[in-house]
């Protein structure tokens, strides 16, 4: 029953990502662009996490977390030099 | 997997049918919407919950097996802390680019 889930979900969750994708391509503004980005990064750390429950390991963990980190810095990062030209002032 | 109770496995499954679920109708809510603005609502409210739901199931998992399952929190809280933050900028950065939208025009900065 959990495999079954788990293929739902990485079905879903690969759909999401092609999605953000497309969006990503055609987005008409930079905003849309950087927050197809964010999606992006978030789905992606729930594709690891579900890795990690396939696989029965616990090593993929601070792969998530890193990847959250530093999708949430470029996030930021992206979103100031929009609104204010420069990222650190 | 398969040596779990069956109600613990009815309830992981059903998180992540929920969570992949959730994820799906984020993507779909940011293509398909017709302004940023409104865009910006579909992935910063659903897809944090798809993302949130994979993360309880992973942390259940751990639970009965024995384990506590604190980097599932610590991903959990930096996501569900960090979510509104990036979605404000984004429309603080929207706002400041004049975005097209469907409410009227943006209003006019202060600062």
């Amino acid at each position: 029953m959990i495999d079954l889930a788990l293929d739902f979900a990485f079905g879903c969750i690969g759909l999401a990502l092609v999605l953000c994708t497309w969006r990503l391509v055609r987005g008409p503004e930079a905003p849309d662009r950087v927050l197809a980005l964010d999606t992006l990064y978030v789905n992606v750390v729930a594709l690891v996490v579900l890795l990690g429950m396939r696989l029965q390991t616990s090593l993929f963990f601070e792969a998530a977390l890193l990847i959250a980190l530093l999708g949430f810095a470029g996030t930021v990062a992206l979103s100031r030099y929009l609104s204010r030209g420069d990222v650190i002032e | 997997m398969d040596e779990l109770h069956w109600s613990v496995q009815a309830l992981i499954s059903v998180l992540l049918v929920a969570a992949g679920v959730f994820a799906l109708v984020g993507a779909v809510g940011m293509l398909r919407f017709p302004d940023f603005f409104m865009r910006l609502h579909a992935p910063t409210k659903a897809t944090t919950l798809g993302v949130g739901g994979v993360l309880l199931a992973s942390m259940v998992m751990s639970w009965v097996s024995g384990s506590f399952g604190v980097h599932e929190l610590l991903i959990t809280i930096f996501l569900f802390v960090t979510a509104p933050i990036s979605a404000s900028l984004l429309a603080k950065a929207a706002i400041h680019l004049r975005s097209p939208s469907k409410a009227g025009d943006a209003p006019v900065e202060t600062r």
